[in-house]
């Protein structure tokens, strides 16, 4: 069992992402936020799992769906909400919005807007921490649709001939926008790809962070003892749409109830109470200085000042 | 001073690179022992091991998406794609990832990243392994394109853009590796600068804007003009983005008049930028309409009479000199 600190770290980080996503949404919802945005509320075990496991100097390459993952990894929810704003304080000062957030001094080196656009990029950082014998490793995300990208192919197959410290983390949420896995996939699960490519593999139940942590423990021992890269598969559901107001004609009432019952946060919440890791009431104090690190978060935001074009314009060269 | 090949010129830049500077590798598909397609990289993996020359499999995007990890992490990866025309296999990465990472993050990032390739004309190569797609990446903000035409220019700017900190697209000509030119002894250390132009024949009749093997066949066309009488000025743009269009339009401001030369197909071709911006800037000086010489709009063919007709000539140059001059 881990340390209570731990635990209760991880919990703070999921409710922290849980709130985040529900205060995005709502600004969202009254054109506080533009473009479009995609939520990670159901899929928390993951980002905090396989992030709990994480050194402050490893890398994580995170996707259009990555708020969680930069919580998770260390990402200040200021700048996260000030960029969703488009405010001059944010991570990117309002050039990239919720889909290109990134935070290099946490290792978070980007999130990405093309699916299946940062698979090849972890392997890099992989590769440089090799190099540089820095003892790094780098932690790809992507969701099951991604799998179906040819460089999903391609990068996995390099980091295995190169065999370098990558984990490639699949967030099996069972839909790419509305197309159903088994509409996608010959095989039954992405894992059974792993052996294609020479690397071990392991499939975890994406909503037990305890389970998603070990998994990804193991792949991080793996990785920094010279073993090279490992494929975990991690099974999970999102609970809101592929973007805030998907009408998810494609999916059930009753699928989305079954999963709702599976909730992440609600099944982890009362195994620290039955494990005697924390009390209810010791468990509300962390929701609450949760909820006002979040309306902090929103605060700053919208008090925060818009960009310059000028100031804009010296960020595309260096 | 010496003289040496175009091909050699480049692979003493990067020698001299590696080892001036651990964090540059290399990165590509056949460079190790066999030495690249076009024998650029020979002999660098016996001098610096193949875990700074490394091999990868026939993955493009793959292996220019691990070129922009390693980049955004510590390294100074330089990127070989042997033809041009096999990078609009990796296009997401370089043009959605390299391009736009340090925008997009708010300028706290940045990707010194080269991506050494080769495209051109002239070897019966036929439409896929023969394409000048310059433009496609001048086009895009955040890249950076660069296509030397002599040794000395392919080994001051190839070593200028490995310690840029910005994504470079090198683009190198297949029948430019075995001409020579004159290159200072190794060891004596010069750059080119990025975004400055050379004008590479003097003249006051006609400014000649042009790049890559182009400017081989613009300075013959000027030799054969000279004969006729006629002064043509030669301008190595040497780098289309930054385009140093002070250079361009000072020189036709002297000559009051213009023609553009490249090898690309002429819609869309980046030769339409360079008319544009004397237009703009020089409108008042000219005597004569702006001309482009550029390749006809077709895919290369495979046949040498049809490559031949498809490609500018030198007789082409002359000609289109000939309209603007006499009117």
């Amino acid at each position: 069992m881990e340390s209570r600190e731990k635990m209760l770290r991880m919990y703070r980080h999921m409710l922290a992402i849980r709130q985040f996503e529900h205060k995005a949404g709502d600004l969202f919802t009254r054109d506080a936020v533009r473009g479009s945005i995609h939520l990670y509320i159901g899929q928390e075990a993951v980002a905090v799992g396989v992030c709990s496991a994480l050194e402050p100097g490893d890398y994580v390459v995170s996707t259009h769906r990555g708020h969680g993952h930069c919580i998770a990894k260390g990402g200040r929810l200021r700048e996260m909400m000030a960029e969703l704003l488009g405010k001059a304080t944010g991570y990117c000062k309002g050039r990239g919005g919720s889909m290109h957030i990134a935070d290099f001094g946490s290792g978070i080196l980007g999130a990405n807007g093309i699916v299946g656009g940062g698979i090849a990029i972890a392997v890099g950082a992989a590769f440089s921490a090799k190099y540089l014998k820095n003892g790094r490793v780098s932690v790809c995300f992507f969701g099951d649709g991604a799998v179906n990208q040819g460089i999903f192919h391609e990068a996995l197959n390099l980091a295995a001939v190169w065999k370098v410290p990558a984990i490639f983390v699949c967030e099996n949420n069972l839909y790419a926008l509305s197309t159903p896995f088994r509409d996608a996939f010959a095989i039954e699960h992405v894992v059974d790809r792993a052996a294609g490519y020479g690397v071990p593999g392991c499939r975890v139940d994406g909503n037990d962070v305890l389970a998603v942590y070990e998994a990804a423990r193991e792949a991080c021992a793996r990785a920094r003892g010279g073993g090279g890269p490992t494929l975990i598969e991690a099974v999970t559901y999102r609970m809101d749409g592929h973007f805030r107001g998907d009408p998810c004609l494609y999916r059930s009432k009753q699928e989305v109830e079954e999963w709702a019952a599976r909730d992440p946060i609600t099944r982890f919440r009362a195994k620290l109470i039955e494990s005697k890791v924390a009390s209810a009431e010791e468990l509300a104090a962390i929701e609450d200085e949760v909820r006002a690190e979040v309306e902090d978060a929103v605060r700053f935001a919208l008090e925060s000042p818009d960009p310059s074009p000028q100031d804009m314009l010296n960020d595309i060269y260096a | 001073m010496r003289e040496i090949t175009y091909a050699q010129a480049l692979r003493e830049a990067l020698r001299e690179e590696m080892k001036r500077d651990e964090s540059v590798i290399l990165i590509g598909e056949d460079i190790g022992i066999h030495g690249g397609a076009f024998s650029v990289t020979k002999g660098l993996i016996e001098e610096f091991g193949p875990e700074r020359v490394r091999n990868t499999p026939i993955s493009e995007a793959g292996f220019v998406g691990a070129a922009i990890g390693a980049a955004l992490t510590g390294l100074r990866p330089i990127a070989e794609i042997m033809y041009v025309d096999f990078s609009t296999i990796a296009m997401d990465q370089i043009v959605n990832q390299a391009a736009k990472l340090r925008f997009m993050t708010g300028g706290k990032t940045c990707v010194p990243l080269v991506l050494r390739t080769q495209g051109g004309a002239g070897r019966g190569n036929a439409a896929q392994h023969s394409q000048s797609l310059e433009a496609w990446y001048a086009h895009i903000p955040g890249l950076l394109v660069v296509m030397p035409s002599s040794p000395y220019d392919a080994k001051g700017l190839l070593k200028s853009s490995i310690r840029d900190n910005n994504p470079i697209i090198f683009i190198e000509h297949k029948l430019l590796y075995a001409t020579k030119g004159e290159v200072p002894d190794e060891g004596q250390e010069y750059l080119v600068p990025i975004g400055k132009a050379d004008i590479k024949r003097k003249g006051s009749d006609v400014t000649i804007v042009t790049w890559s093997l182009m400017v081989r066949k613009a300075l013959s066309a000027a030799e054969m003009l000279a004969e006729d009488g006629i002064a043509a000025e030669v301008v190595d743009v040497r780098t289309l983005r930054p385009l140093d269009t002070e250079t361009i339009v000072e020189s036709v401001k002297r000559t009051g008049r213009c023609v553009v030369v490249h090898e690309a197909c002429k819609t869309g071709g980046f030769g339409a930028e360079v008319v544009a911006r004397v237009v703009e800037e020089a409108f008042d000086y000219l005597d004569a309409p702006v001309l482009r010489v550029a390749a006809a709009d077709t895919p290369i063919p495979y046949s040498k009479t049809l490559e031949d007709w498809v490609i500018p000539s030198e007789a082409d140059i002359v000609s289109a000199v000939r309209r603007v001059v006499d009117g």
